[in-house]
């Protein structure tokens, strides 16, 4: 496929993979920020491919893994009520709040939707004036901009009836409070390419002088993968730490002045939780205090919902790579895919899951993917 | 649409024992009461729409209310269909039900997905498919000359597919108690003499094989699915296998298994083989046909192909020295053209599928645990 299998290529992969190895002398442990990007990993099997040395440890950039509990308990309030239609993108729908899900409350009775943009939810919304839609609007630097824009374009057409459950946060403060942690074993980034493509490269220069960590701008295929760790492992053996971009043909550094813009007009900055992780100030955005009318949690007043996230869950240590998660107590045992405890392990993405499935075929008589474990 | 059948007791009864191993709600040691985080959602008190998903609820609907239920030993085989002994001849037996939206789709339409949705899972056995019963349930309000060109369809697939419709029934349910359109139909078919397919005969050592590209019904639907209609040029391989399936019987009776890959598509029909014969199988993703457009479409979804429907399409697990006649008798039928050896099954990681990837890496392909979902990321 045109795009597709050019970055899938078996033989560029291997010559990348040879540079990698020429190139490492001693162990470093990068992490890739975005959860497109863990996916990518695992689906290929590239942390398996890769020498020993180099370590990877998936970052917080999976929406779905961090989007707090509480939020997920205001969703499901809110879905439940019966002149609500809840809107989401589909992935969320599993996602357990305390003790259900989005899945369940449609289930019993609720209108929750799956949609493709929220521009579609915005239309729903013209066609049934009687009812009140609302939007799950949650994720990183990438999905904030049409959500934004279905914001603006309501408040343009005047349609009062549609309104954003918003959860949006932003990497950079994430990297920072991950580089603030006193035990933090990152030494590079992988930077999630398309965060970039919206919000270009600015921001990260004073990150990577700040804290002396490569920031290597990085795409989603298996060959964007190999290149982001091969730029990231020459800036450390070279003892350099600076911005580059492994991912030109979707990142210019300005970023898109178009969607930026979109972003400042309806958002603020705001401090986010995050699950597993918690508060991380200014980390976020949430509408400005001119869309108000157009913030479901003002709108249908469920600030009193509050949820703490178990204690149990340790996900917060394994996104800052100082836990595996096999060894954490409950892995495995009381946190399972299908019964999570924690971020990590609600999402194909998340690196408790990831974990889990590798360890189910673990064994001494396998091998190679005994590698994948890096007991 | 075979959600019950394809996750048989069989696939169920290991479903729950893994889940035991992982400390399910059954186990005394494990205190969920105090828990506020994601709570097991095994507790749910309604259907959700991941119980007709064919993957892991469905199959816990079948373990813990319907096979319970109904006991007998037709439900106790996994099989695409049930084979019973009537004075000395062997049939087989299955029942599908189509809630397929929309219901004209490029490629095929309702009509043709009961037809053949039936007709497949008989010949999944091995059987040659005879009879049908078609039940329509409808909504006060359709349009008759909507009903007409589904039966139509319906008509035109059966003799295509060289079964008679023998029975059927029609119900009419109250304008909003529906929704539009609804289809079962049952199958009745007879199995030859000296054949015995089913998904616990698969052995070490069996050669893995596809009919044919996957995704393209799943792909084929999602294009035209209301809120996501786009372009992608493909159609749904909605068609009846039990002519290709009589083709590789000709070449030998010693076909292990044969399944066609429906909902959940070829990675929950493999890990429920894996689960009742309890062998792993390793695949060849490079091998695996995927048509371009549905990789494109699935990577803009965020869907991974083989979690993706067909309607046309089977695997067979053949055992090494058939393999090479099998393949080529498949080849030379027009259903069978593009088939490909796609991996084999092995003594490791009994209950598993692995992918060896294009890169040389290494992946779990595990059983959905409900409907497959577009991510957002």
């Amino acid at each position: 496929m045109k795009y597709i299998d050019e970055f899938q290529d078996p033989m560029l992969a291997e010559r990348l993979l040879e540079d990698i190895h020429a190139a490492v002398t001693r162990p470093w442990a990068l992490m890739e920020v975005c959860g497109g990007q863990t996916h990518s990993i695992i689906r290929h099997g590239i942390d398996q491919l890769l020498p020993e040395e180099v370590e990877l440890i998936h970052g917080p950039g999976c929406p779905v893994c961090v989007t707090p509990l509480e939020l997920i308990d205001k969703a499901l309030e809110i879905a439940s009520r019966p002149e609500v239609i809840f809107c989401s993108f589909g992935d969320m729908l599993r996602v357990p709040g305390t003790g259900r899900d989005l899945f369940q409350v449609r289930s019993e009775g609720g209108d929750v939707r799956v949609v493709y943009s929220p521009l579609d939810a915005l239309t729903l919304a013209r066609e049934n004036p009687d009812r009140e839609v609302v939007f799950f609007g949650i994720g990183f630097e990438t999905t904030a901009p049409p959500n934004a824009m279905a914001v603006h374009q309501a408040a343009k057409l005047g349609v009062r009836n549609f309104s954003l459950l918003v959860s949006h946060v932003r990497v950079p403060p994430a990297i920072e409070a991950i580089m603030s942690a006193p035990d933090c074993r990152v030494r590079a980034f992988l930077a999630a390419g398309h965060v970039c493509s919206v919000m270009g490269t600015q921001e990260y220069p004073e990150l990577a002088e700040r804290f002396g960590v490569p920031i290597v701008v990085t795409g989603f295929e298996p060959l964007d993968i190999l290149e982001g760790v091969r730029r990231a492992v020459r800036q450390l053996e070279a003892g350099r730490h600076t911005v580059e971009n492994a991912y030109p043909r979707a990142v210019v550094a300005q970023g898109n002045p178009a969607a930026r813009a979109m972003l400042d007009e309806v958002f603020v900055t705001a401090d986010r939780g995050w699950r597993g992780i918690g508060v991380i100030p200014d980390s976020g955005w949430r509408l400005a205090p001119r869309y108000r009318e157009f913030d479901a949690e003002y709108r249908f007043s469920v600030d009193g919902i509050t949820t703490r996230e178990p204690a149990a869950c340790r996900s917060g240590e394994v996104l800052q790579g100082l836990l595996k998660p096999h060894e954490c107590e409950a892995f495995g045992t009381t946190c399972t895919p299908r019964t999570p405890l924690g971020a990590t392990m609600v999402s194909s993405e998340g690196a408790c899951a990831a974990y889990y499935l590798y360890r189910r075929l673990g064994g001494p008589t396998t091998a190679p993917l005994e590698a994948s474990t890096r007991d | 649409m075979t959600s019950t059948e394809a996750a048989g007791p069989a696939a169920a009864g290991t479903a729950g024992t893994a889940t035991a191993e992982a400390a399910g709600p059954g186990d005394p040691a494990v205190d969920f009461s105090g828990w506020t985080c994601p709570a097991p959602l095994r507790g749910r008190e309604r259907i959700v729409m991941g119980h007709g998903g064919g993957g892991a609820l469905s199959a816990e609907l079948v373990e813990h209310v319907f096979a319970p239920a109904f006991g007998g030993r037709a439900l106790s085989t996994l099989a695409d269909s049930a084979a019973l002994e009537v004075d000395g001849a062997r049939l087989a037996f299955s029942t599908d039900s189509f809630v397929v939206r929309p219901l004209f789709f490029p490629g095929g339409s309702i009509g043709d997905l009961a037809v053949n949705g039936t007709v497949n899972d008989l010949a999944m056995s091995g059987a040659r498919p005879a009879y049908l019963s078609c039940g329509f349930l409808l909504e006060e309000g359709v349009e008759l000359e909507l009903v007409a060109r589904i039966a139509e369809a319906l008509g035109a697939a059966a003799r295509t597919a060289e079964v008679e419709v023998a029975t059927g029934d029609t119900k009419v349910v109250e304008a909003g108690r529906g929704d539009g359109v609804y289809v079962n139909t049952a199958g009745i078919g007879v199995i030859p003499h000296g054949v015995d397919i089913r998904p616990q005969r698969a052995a070490p050592g069996d050669v893995v094989i596809v009919s044919g590209a996957i995704g393209l019904h799943g792909v084929a639907v999602l294009s035209r699915r209301e809120g996501l209609e786009f372009e992608v040029g493909v159609e749904s391989d909605c068609a009846a296998l039990g002519g290709l399936v009589a083709d590789m019987l000709a070449v030998t009776r010693d076909l292990h298994v044969l399944r066609d890959p429906t909902r959940g598509g070829v990675a929950a029909a493999l890990n429920e083989i894996a689960a009742a014969a309890s062998v792993g199988v390793v695949l060849q993703e490079r091998a695996v046909p995927v048509p371009e457009q549905v990789a494109a479409a699935c990577s803009m979804l965020g869907l991974d192909p083989m979690y993706v429907a067909n309607e046309g399409k089977l695997l067979a697990f053949v055992p090494r020295t058939e393999a090479d006649a099998v393949l080529a008798a498949m080849r030379a039928h027009p259903l069978g053209a593009e088939a490909a050896v796609i991996g084999e099954c092995v003594t490791e990681h009994p209950g598993m599928v692995v992918a060896r990837t294009g890169l040389g890496g290494t992946r779990v392909v595990d059983l959905p645990l409900g409907e497959q979902l577009p991510r957002i990321c």
